[in-house]
Parts: structure tokens; C-alpha cells; sequence
């Protein structure tokens, strides 16, 4: 119930806009409280402050004045540590359900004093604590586990800090357009389906395997397991190794094949085909009842299947 | 978040540090225990062990505030307060398992700081609370980013302190003071060394030994010769053979004094005795603010004097003082113990007889005491039940408070009213601070005889035996002064001017810092200038003086952290441009250095040469490749050599 309460007094508090491009923090966007540990510390000095007033200890003020004019400026050091910091969001690179998707932020220090002992975190409580020096800017890598396939979104981000003293809670709220792609969980080792003289269902032939054509110059962007590391280690450079793949045959790993599964098993084996039909440099298409990708093997082609599996059947999909 | 090892062994420093001045006055076991406690901790973090279990720390706490209680029989008051405090401290350090406890932690060291100011606020506790603080807010700062370097670490924490320094200075003359305590205090709460109420053999030599400051004096206009600083304290009436009391004196009867003269005026500066008289030379004329003179001349206060307190008053040092006392009150000054000391009250009846005049007496009692071979010792023999007795006839040692009891007896048993009056003869004068120290050192007991006509005339025994106690000082009078400190006998000249050196600092702390009380608040603000000073007042200015010294903070921080890391080359093109600017070619803002270069080279042939120098050094700086300081001054300088 408190819980509650709280998020819609925040909702109601804290703007909750989305934000692009690069944000800074300034006196508006800096909020500052004292923190449990200042509310502590504040208890503690009054009760030196009543022992000063009443046994007359006039070494007892100095010391209570000055401990108490240092947490002051503490507030000001807690929040020129986030003062002027200026954001923005980096790319974030599409992860397989189960892993950690990792959200960079840039941070671009633009004062002459390093910052200290920055916190950022979402609600559900992920977090990274990092340093930024002086005049410089950082990327700060946020990990958020990826559960569902689908876009992951940031959600709005607290940055905060209690450097110097712990006394002082200074915060922000950064909500940026940022979002990563989750793809669906590949499924366990899997055989792919025989690839087909003709477009469509149908034939099937023994082997899967394209033959062997020689090798090419790489160029850059070409799959990794391609790549002729023999004939790298016998110092020809880096080549690429090419397969003539006769017309017809190819790959079409197709949604109606897996027709007793439910949709989420369906997809996670397609998931796995299709890495697997790119390792092995296989001409492949994908047939889904949303739509069909034409055979290909480029990276690209790789990126687009595993984006179509993973937004299939999500609401916004075309976003 | 496991804290480490650096982290722990500075709040272990800090913990000893705190800790330390208490060891002083701590029972020694309690120190021994901390001390192992504190080393098992040192030990455990040095050898990366784990932390001893919770049932055995909560076993030691148990034991230990059991001993505690055993050693003070109670659990309440102060002493036993900050003993258990302590050890609070220290087991909390062998319970250090997160960031909360380190701060929890912090807070305690804290408050162990404030505790040690009980015993003692002098300068160098003072020094030592600002080392101790050194010590803290760095650990502070480590327990907060255990990422911070030592440098950083120090570089912050001492800008901290430092900006917080003057925040305090103002808060520690404005902040509205109130006259504590607040609450009744224990019984313990103030230690006080002084005199007393009472006198008995010994006492006062005992008293001799300490050479703490009773109090301080500064005469208003001269000081008044040596003999003649009598400084009154109780007046002691009943005698029950051993021990001279007050009895019971009240304020009915004010006294009269008449035929004054010698008016000094000066103002004292009182240590905290824990008892109500207050010190003045004999006799007071005007009294201390809120003070009563006693039926027997004695000046109170109204409230024990348990802080360090100073008022002005002045004195008559010749008088004739209740010349018409009542006859109850003469009364009671002839009284003396029945079947005690029968030969002392032989000599005295044959004096009385002998005599017809009191003042005839009184002569013959002091060269008794000058002829019959009495000597002025710090040790006297112990004395039995007729002690008058033991010491007039036996072996003729003694101390002030034996001359005066002895003397006082002698009177009583002539039929001479008389009485002992205690207090302090003397002190040090302190050149730097121009005032008199007054030291327990000086404390001093004497008599005061009735004598029709001249009132209650002050005679003191000691004179008599040992005229250089009156004249100079203790050390002077004693043959063998080897029981009196060092201090107090006579040390070589450079150290009597240190310690006089030191006195006077500490003179003005006293004065200025620890005596800072509402009155002294008051009197300050008004010679700065504030009128009518009420707390409202106070609050008023204090909160507005803060809020100003807080946003200058504020402005300075975020002004300097603002200066955005201006580029050099990009300052001084800048400057190259305003000046052609003001020669009337101003940079177009759609042109490029080159451009602009090309433009003025044309308009000014003359210049052309220069002019490109400077914009493809500009060019080279700004957008290649790593430039060197070397080409940077070069281009400086070109700028600063163009001329068109």
C-alpha cells in the first residue's frame, strides 16, 4: 500500500517524460534530501548540542558547530557531484532472452573535479556505481537481465549519490528512448531442416552442406566462421571461404514445418536454426505466418530474421 | 559490502584516538580492556580472520558492564557513563560487518569526543579534538567511496573542515547561549579541587601540593602590596577539637563596616569549585552581581559555582569591621571542646591574667609563636586527641591551618572572641597577561580576633613564624621544600616564563573561548554593534549570516567547477579577432580562419604575411594533430607581436 502511494506521489512529483538526445543536469533536475544516515547524524548532534548546552562545554559547540557546519557543506559538495553532468545514451546491442542486456550511458564530465561514487539504478533495483573524472566522458554500462523476448525498455533510471559524507541523498530521474532488442531464448541443439530445390515444402535431399567454391578477400562484415583461419595461419591474409550454392537449394526454415509446438517453442527452435544456418554460411530464408524473409546469408539478413522472431506477435511489433 | 582492511584499521585509529584522554581517568582495568580489545581488532584485521562470534562479544559486554557496575556500584551518573560508552566503542569495532555499522561507528567517536571535554577543555585538548578530526573525516570519506585515494581523500576532507571553520565561528558567536543546566545533573558531574567547608590538621597542606589555578585576578588600576592579598573564603566558627566547621552563618545580620579607605577594584575569573563562596580581598565594598555577604563577611553566590565563572567587585583594605557585633555573635567565638587540650588552656588563662588589654594578648600569643623555636613545615606529625596541645608543647611543627587553630584556641580560651578564616595569600603575577594567578598552592588560613573599639582585625599566625609565606610565597617560607612540585618551588627562569607564557594563552582561552557565556555573548554583540540583543535577534542574524556565507560557498564551488576547460588556441584567436575587429575588419560568421585570413590579407597587404601566419598556425593547433606547448607559445606570441 505504501509502495503505492509512493509511485504515484513520484508520478505525481517527478515529471516522467522520455527523453532523447543528451540531458543535463541542472538546478531543476537535482533533487536533495537529507538521508537516513543525515536524519541519524542529525539526532546525534542535537543530543551533543543539549549535552554542550547543559554542562556548559563550550569545546563541546565547537565541536558540535563545526560537525554540523560539515554536513552542510556536504549538501553542497552531494550535489555539485551531480551538478552539469551532461547524459546520453549509447547503443545497445540485441541479447538472447536469459542474458543481461547491457544499456550504455554516456557521461560527459564537464568540470574540473572528478566525480565520485555515482550510483545508477532502475526500479527493480539493477545497479552500477562508478567514478567520473574530470573533463572527460564515460560510458557507464547498465545490466537489466533479459526475461521476455520483445524490446527491453530502460524505464526511468535513478542517478544518484550521497558522496561526500552519506549525509545527503542527491538524485535525478533519467528516462531515455533507449530500448533492446531481446531475441528469443535459442532452443537446444536442433537439426536443421534439408534445404529444398524449390521455394516452398517438399524435397529432401541428404546433405545440407553447399560445396566448397575457394576463397575471397574478406570484406569487412563477412560472418566470422567463414573466415579461412588456414589460410590466415598460412599467412595468405584474411580470406573468406566461398561456396558456390547451386540455385534451388535453398534453406527455407519455415514456421508450418514445427506445427506441433506452442509459439514460443516454435520460435526459440527457429532461433536456433537460423544461427545455426549462419554459421554455417547456408543460404536461408525465413517463412513466418506475419510474413516471409527471401533466402540470403548475409549479416544483415541474420540481424532482420532474429528481429522479426523476436517481435513476432507483439503488439508495436513495426516500431 | 565487506569493508576493508585500510578502512578498518583507520576506524580502529580512530576509536583509539577518541579513547585515548580517557585512559587518564579511567580505572586501569578498563583501560587494560579496551587496550587488548583494541589490539585483538588490529590483530583479527591484520591476519584477515573472521569476527568473533556473536555470543561471545555479547558474553564480553555482559562481564564487562557487570565489572562496571561492581566498580562504581551503580550503572547511573556520568563517570559510569562514559566508562560505559567506551567500551560500547571498542566491541562495536569487533562488530563491524557493513557500511552501517562503520558510520554508526563514526557517530559514536563523535560523541566520545564530547565526552572527554567533561574532564578537560584546555588548549591542548582542543589541538588534540582538531587531530582527532583529521583522523575521522578522511576514515568518513573512505567509508563512503572506498574508491577514493588517499589524496583525494585528504584534499577533501581538509577543504571540508576548513570551509566549514568559519560556518562555526559564526555559529559559535551567534548561536544564542543559555545559562545550563538544563536538567538536574548527577552528583558526580563536576570534579573540584578548593577548599572546603571544613578544616582539620592537614587539610590545607594537602591542598598546598596541587598546583591548579584557583582563580585569576586583574586589578583594575595598581595591585595592592603582597601582604595585603587576603583572599577570604569560608570562615570557620565551631571547633570540636579536631576539625574547625562553619556552623551555621546567615545573612541577617549584614555586616558594618566603617573608617574605610584603600578602595581596589579588579575582577576575578573563578574556576568551578562546585561550591557557592566566591573569592574577594578582605573586605568587599561593592559586591559581584547576584552575590550576598555573609553575617562573617563571606561572599555567595547564588548557585554552586560549577563553571568557570568572572565578576568585577572591589575592596576596602582597611577597615573597622562590626566594631558593635552582638553579643550572640561574640558569643560563639569564644567557644571551645570541654576537657580538651587543659594545658594550652593554662597558658592562655595565665596570658589573660597576666594582660589587661586583648591586643596585649594577642601580642604575647604571636611571639609565643616566634620565640619558642616553631617551624613552618609542609609535613607535620600527626596529632592525637589533644591536638592544640601535641603542637604548642610537643614538637612545634605545623602548617598554616595548625598556627591558626592553635592560635584561634588560644584566643577563645583568653576569652577573646575570635575565628579561622580560610582562603588563599598571594599569587603569581603574570606580566604577558598582566593579571595574578592564584593557585591551591596558595591556600591559606589565618585568624580573625574581635577586639572592642577596632571590630574584627585580622591576624595571621603564620606571619609570625614564617613572615616570607606572607611576603613572597610558599616556597620561600619552607626550609625543606622538596614535598611542594617542581613547579612551585623555584625553577630555573626560563621555565617559570613558559609557564607564565602559557598561563596567559590560556588566560584568554579561558576568557574568550570556554568562559563564552550568555553574559560575555552579550557583551560582545554589543561592543560589535548589535542593539538590543535578543536571542530572537541573534537567530535572526545568525541564520542570515549563515545563509550568505553558505551561497558565497555555493557560487564559488559551482563558478569554479563551471570554468569550462577553456581551450588556449581558441582564447587567443579570439583575441587576434577582436582586435581586427576593432580595426574595423570583423570576422563574418560564415568565415572559416582561412577565409577570413585571405579577406584581411587583401584589405591590408601589409599585413599579409602575419596575417596567414597566425590563421594556419590557428589551423594547425586547433584542428591537427596533438599540438605541442612549443607551437602553442609561438602562436601566442605571433598574436601578441601582429600589429596592422
Amino acid at each position: 500500500m505504501t509502495g503505492k502511494l509512493k509511485q504515484l506521489f513520484r508520478n505525481w512529483a517527478f515529471r516522467r517524460t522520455v527523453e532523447t538526445g543528451t540531458v543535463e543536469l541542472n538546478q531543476r533536475r537535482v533533487y536533495i534530501l537529507p538521508s537516513k544516515q543525515g536524519l541519524g547524524f542529525a539526532v546525534v548532534l542535537l543530543v551533543m548540542l543539549l549535552g554542550d548546552i547543559n554542562y556548559n562545554l563550550s569545546l563541546g559547540y565547537v565541536l558540535t558547530f563545526m560537525l554540523a557546519m560539515m554536513a552542510v557543506m556536504s549538501m553542497l559538495y552531494a550535489f555539485r557531484n551531480l551538478a552539469h553532468l551532461r547524459i546520453h545514451a549509447g547503443h545497445v546491442t540485441p541479447v538472447f532472452s536469459g542474458e543481461d542486456a547491457q544499456f550504455v550511458f554516456h557521461f560527459d564530465n564537464p568540470g574540473t573535479l572528478t566525480r565520485y561514487q555515482l550510483h545508477l539504478h532502475d526500479d527493480a533495483g539493477h545497479r552500477t556505481t562508478f567514478d567520473l573524472p574530470a573533463l572527460t566522458s564515460t560510458p557507464v554500462h547498465l545490466s537489466i537481465p533479459a526475461t521476455q523476448r520483445g524490446w527491453l525498455d530502460s524505464e526511468r533510471l535513478s542517478l544518484y549519490t550521497e558522496f561526500p559524507l552519506g549525509l545527503f541523498h542527491a538524485w535525478t530521474y533519467i528516462h531515455f528512448d533507449v530500448r533492446c532488442l531481446v531475441y528469443p531464448p535459442p532452443a537446444p541443439q536442433q537439426v536443421l531442416p534439408a534445404p529444398s530445390a524449390q521455394s516452398g515444402t517438399g524435397a529432401i535431399h541428404a546433405t545440407g552442406d553447399e560445396d566448397y567454391a575457394g576463397l575471397r578477400n574478406y570484406i569487412p562484415g563477412d560472418a566470422l566462421p567463414r573466415i579461412a583461419w588456414k589460410a590466415l595461419a598460412r599467412e595468405q591474409g584474411l580470406q573468406v571461404k566461398q561456396f558456390s550454392t547451386p540455385q534451388g537449394r535453398e534453406l527455407w526454415l519455415d514456421w508450418n514445418q514445427l506445427g506441433t509446438h506452442a509459439v514460443e517453442t516454435r520460435l526459440q527452435i527457429l532461433t536456433r536454426w537460423v544461427l545455426d544456418a549462419d554459421a554455417q554460411g547456408l543460404l536461408y530464408g525465413l517463412r513466418l505466418p506475419d510474413g516471409e524473409l527471401p533466402p540470403n546469408n548475409l549479416p544483415a539478413h541474420k540481424a532482420e530474421c532474429l528481429r522479426r522472431l523476436a517481435l513476432y506477435g507483439l503488439s508495436g511489433a513495426a516500431t | 559490502m565487506k569493508l576493508s582492511s585500510a578502512l578498518v584499521h583507520s576506524l580502529t585509529l580512530c576509536i583509539f584516538m577518541v579513547t585515548l584522554p580517557h585512559a587518564e581517568h579511567l580505572p586501569l582495568w578498563i583501560t587494560g580492556l579496551c587496550a587488548m580489545l583494541l589490539l585483538w581488532r588490529v590483530y583479527l584485521t591484520q591476519t584477515n580472520s573472521a569476527l568473533p562470534k556473536r555470543w561471545l562479544l555479547f558474553l564480553i559486554t555482559l562481564t564487562g558492564v557487570a565489572a562496571i557496575a561492581a566498580h562504581y556500584h551503580t550503572l547511573f551518573g556520568r563517570e559510569v557513563g562514559v566508562t560505559l560508552l567506551m567500551l560500547l566503542a571498542v566491541l562495536k569495532l569487533l562488530e563491524l560487518r557493513a557500511q552501517r555499522d562503520a558510520m554508526g561507528l563514526i557517530y559514536l567517536a563523535c560523541f566520545v569526543i564530547i565526552t572527554n571535554f567533561f574532564y578537560s577543555q584546555s588548549i591542548p585538548t582542543a589541538l588534540f579534538m582538531c587531530a582527532t578530526l583529521l583522523v575521522i573525516v578522511p576514515t568518513w570519506l573512505r567509508i563512503q567511496a572506498p574508491s577514493l585515494n588517499l589524496k583525494p581523500q585528504a584534499r577533501i576532507a581538509g577543504t571540508l573542515l576548513l570551509q566549514a571553520l568559519p560556518l562555526m565561528l559564526l555559529l559559535f558567536i551567534l548561536f544564542p547561549r543559555v545559562q545550563g543546566p538544563l536538567w538536574g545533573l548527577p552528583q558526580d558531574a563536576y570534579n573540584s579541587t578548593g577548599l572546603s567547608d571544613s578544616m582539620s590538621p592537614g587539610s590545607l597542606s594537602k591542598l598546598s601540593l596541587s598546583e591548579a589555578v584557583a582563580f585569576r585576578v586583574s586589578y583594575a588600576d595598581k595591585a595592592p602590596r603582597r601582604d595585603q592579598m587576603y583572599w577570604r573564603g569560608p570562615v570557620l566558627w565551631n571547633y570540636d577539637g579536631r576539625t574547625w566547621t562553619r556552623g551555621t552563618t546567615g545573612y541577617s545580620n549584614p555586616p558594618r563596616f566603617t573608617d574605610t579607605g584603600q578602595n581596589i577594584s579588579y575582577s576575578v575569573i573563578l574556576e568551578p569549585h562546585n561550591k557557592r563562596w566566591l573569592y574577594g580581598l578582605d573586605t568587599a565594598a561593592t559586591l559581584p552581581n547576584g552575590a550576598r555577604m555573609s553575617t562573617d563577611f563571606q561572599l555567595f553566590s547564588a548557585e554552586p559555582v560549577n563553571a568557570r565563572i568572572r565578576y568585577e567587585m572591589s575592596s576596602n583594605l582597611s577597615y573597622h569591621a562590626n566594631v558593635d557585633e552582638s553579643p550572640s555573635q561574640l558569643h560563639r567565638a569564644t567557644g571551645i571542646p570541654a576537657r580538651l587540650n587543659p594545658r594550652t588552656i593554662e597558658l592562655a588563662q595565665s596570658w589573660r591574667s597576666a594582660h589587661s588589654s586583648d591586643q596585649e594578648v594577642v601580642d604575647t600569643a604571636l611571639r609565643y609563636f616566634n620565640q619558642q623555636n616553631f617551624s613552618y613545615t609542609l609535613e607535620p606529625p600527626l596529632l592525637g586527641e589533644n591536638s592544640v596541645d601535641e603542637f604548642l608543647f610537643g614538637e612545634r611543627k605545623g602548617f598554616c591551618e595548625h598556627y591558626a587553630s592553635a592560635f584561634v584556641y588560644l584566643m577563645r580560651a583568653a576569652g577573646i572572641p575570635s575565628r579561622v578564616v580560610t582562603g588563599y595569600l598571594g599569587g603569581e603575577f603574570n606580566a604577558l597577561g598582566n593579571y595574578y594567578i592564584v593557585r591551591q598552592s596558595d591556600a591559606h588560613a589565618w585568624a580573625e580576633v574581635w577586639l572592642a573599639g577596632q571590630g574584627w582585625v585580622r591576624v595571621d599566625p603564620t606571619a609570625a613564624i614564617a613572615p616570607e609565606r606572607v611576603a613572597r610565597n610558599l616556597a620561600a617560607s619552607l626550609k625543606d621544600n622538596a614535598a611542594l612540585p617542581f613547579m612551585a618551588r623555584n625553577p630555573p627562569q626560563w621555565m617559570s616564563k613558559l609557564r607564565l607564557n602559557l598561563d596567559a594563552w590560556s588566560n584568554q582561552w579561558n576568557l574568550w573561548v570556554l568562559g563564552y557565556n550568555p553574559e560575555r555573548q552579550f557583551a560582545l554583540l554589543t561592543r560589535l554593534g548589535m542593539e538590543d540583543v535578543s536571542w530572537q535577534k541573534m537567530a535572526r542574524n545568525l541564520m542570515l549570516g549563515l545563509a550568505l556565507c553558505i551561497a558565497a560557498y555555493a557560487l564559488f564551488m559551482f563558478k569554479h567547477q563551471l570554468q569550462r576547460h577553456r581551450d588556449p588556441v581558441q582564447t587567443t584567436w579570439l583575441k587576434f579577432c577582436a582586435r581586427l575587429a576593432k580595426a574595423g575588419l570583423p570576422r563574418a560568421g560564415h568565415e572559416g580562419a582561412r577565409d577570413y585570413a585571405e579577406r584581411i590579407a587583401q584589405a591590408r597587404p601589409a599585413a599579409a604575411a602575419s596575417v596567414r601566419d597566425i590563421a594556419a598556425r590557428y589551423v594547425s593547433l586547433r584542428y591537427g594533430r596533438m599540438p605541442g606547448t612549443a607551437e602553442l607559445i609561438a602562436f601566442k606570441d605571433a598574436v601578441r607581436m601582429f600589429k596592422l
